[in-house]
């Protein structure tokens, strides 16, 4: 059974997920009350993913996100984020997509589409990437991980799964600059609606796997994926994340989801698991400061701009946009994104909060919250390249007024 | 849900005391629920006047920021300096040190617009 399964996102299931409708602007108490008393019953166009009987059960206030009902929270954020530092926690990550691609000039081809050089993974292995447009700018973030000698699978946001596939379908059928030879073997596959996912995520989590895989069982290696019996089925196990805790994201067909959420939430009461919600998910993720698409990326945005340059590959003699980012990276980008930290206790920042230099309007906060490890405000923004350096200052717009940040070093949050 | 007989409430999820010629004003149990976590709170200004229905206070959780409003037309004259160090007072005692302020009432004939216990219960089922 091995590669039946899904992928998962190494440093990025993250890649995906969070959207929270955090208001950007003061909201009206009894809106937002309404609106998630509501959203189990106004929402029937979004889908649901093959664990939202168990969300419900667990009394999770479910959401409209990328165009799935996912529970946000189910009791408390705050301690749902302290559950993921101190001991585990578990998220459902169905929703994010599985696309497969394989075939003799599986690997070849996609070195074409994406950033980051698939060349150096060895079966088993994965590696953070993004799917770029011809300008550079940023379809998406995902892992791409090679199941087999001549497969892939690639873990995308569940916002981008139809557009990215499109787009590479749109690549793949055309056998002009980014795919020389027209009698190459690649085949492409949407998965998405197939497998369901979790991701169990902190300290404990070596203790929680050998509790659901056997005393002997061994953890796959950072960013590696492997597939492993359970209860006379297979899942696919990946040591990867987006909290910046220790964890796995463990992907299975969509009709085991049930039965492995259930198994692990307990198996991991003796570690203190707690059920987490895009809540805590967005907050654990923007203190190790890992971009949301969606919100730090955009189709405007690109690697480099955003500060992941690291994750792209200018010694690959031919992708998309290399020109591009090649430029970029020579003549330096104009802003960069970059993590601040409120100076003062206040208000916490939020997104779309006007960002200023100087005096001068300059964006806006592509991500802010307040810090649940920190309890202080946070944040990330595109600001100017001059400006983007440890310890300068802006500010932020909060209801009218001017308040300092100070710009920080990544990661905001660091284990003790 | 914690819904004291003796108060009375708004639709929009504030509770009101009456207090001689005042009223004490905060949030209610189901709305600290709903919010979780609240980690700031923006008092209203002192002497600040206010009419019915207009936004006074922000109260922030994790998530959302929430503008709490005046129930009636008055004048604020006191301030719950202590959910500056502690906002969390607002979901461990919503009706108690979790109050936000207090309103000089310009006219008491303006709370027979506000809802009574049972018609707030009935409103968040």
């Amino acid at each position: 059974m091995k590669n039946v399964s899904a992928p998962d996102p190494f440093l990025s299931s993250s890649t995906k997920e969070m959207k929270m409708k955090s208001r950007s602007q003061v909201g009206e108490l009894a809106i937002a009350l309404t609106e998630s008393r509501l959203s189990l019953v106004t929402h029937g166009e979004d889908s649901k993913t093959p664990l939202y009987e168990e969300h419900v059960r667990l009394g999770a206030r479910m959401v409209p996100f990328a165009g799935w009902l996912m529970p946000v929270q189910y009791a408390s954020i705050v301690q749902e984020h302290q559950a993921v530092r101190n001991n585990v926690g578990i998220f459902d990550i169905s929703h994010m997509g599985q696309l497969i691609v394989d075939g003799a000039d599986a690997r070849e081809w996609l070195n074409t589409m994406l950033t980051n050089n698939v060349g150096k993974l060895d079966v088993g292995m994965g590696q953070y990437t993004f799917l770029l447009n011809e300008s550079g700018g940023i379809i998406d973030d995902l892992i791409v991980y090679r199941i087999d000698d001549l497969k892939f699978l690639l873990v995308v946001n569940a916002a981008r799964t139809d557009e990215d596939f499109a787009w590479l379908e749109k690549w793949h059928q055309r056998p002009a600059d980014y795919r020389q030879d027209a009698d190459a073997t690649v085949r492409l596959a949407n998965r998405s609606a197939d497998f369901g996912g979790v991701a169990i995520q902190g300290p404990r989590i070596a203790e929680l796997f050998h509790a659901l895989f056997g005393a002997n069982t061994d953890l796959p290696s950072r960013n590696s994926i492997a597939d492993f019996p359970f209860e006379r089925t297979t899942v696919s196990v990946a040591r990867t994340g987006y909290t910046g805790e220790d964890g796995v994201e463990v992907f299975f067909r969509a009709s085991d989801a049930v039965k492995f959420w259930n198994a692990a939430l307990d198996k991991g009461k003796a570690f203190g698991i707690k059920p987490c919600g895009l809540g805590a998910r967005d907050t654990l993720r923007l203190e190790m400061c890992y971009p949301l698409n969606g919100s730090d990326l955009s189709p405007e945005r690109n690697p480099i701009e955003a500060g992941l340059g690291f994750f792209v590959d200018l010694t690959k003699s031919n992708f998309i946009a290399r020109d591009v980012l090649l430029e970029t990276k020579e003549k330096g980008p104009r802003e960069k994104l970059v993590p601040f930290r409120m100076k003062e206790k206040g208000p916490p920042p939020r997104p779309h909060y006007a960002v200023f230099e100087n005096g001068q309007r300059v964006g806006e906060v592509t991500s802010g919250t307040l810090s649940p490890s920190l309890n202080w405000g946070v944040g990330m923004a595109y600001v100017s390249t001059a400006r983007a350096k440890v310890g300068a200052q802006i500010d932020i717009e909060i209801r009218g007024q001017k308040f300092p940040a100070t710009i920080e070093k990544k990661p905001l949050y660091k284990k003790p | 849900m914690n819904v004291p007989d003796e108060l009375l409430y708004t639709e929009s999820h504030e509770w009101i005391k009456r207090e001689g010629d005042n009223v004490r004003v905060g949030v209610t149990d189901h709305a600290q629920s709903e919010l979780t976590d609240v980690v700031y709170v923006e008092l209203p200004k002192m002497d600040r006047q206010a009419n019915a229905k207009e936004a006074i206070a922000v109260v922030e959780s994790v998530k959302a920021a929430s503008d709490i409003y005046a129930p009636v037309k008055g004048t604020v004259v006191e301030v719950n300096k202590a959910l500056e160090a502690d906002p969390s007072l607002i979901n461990r005692e919503p009706y108690g040190q979790g109050w936000i302020f207090v309103l000089k009432l310009d006219n008491a004939d303006d709370l027979k617009q506000l809802k009574d216990a049972e018609a707030y219960k009935k409103q968040i089922g």
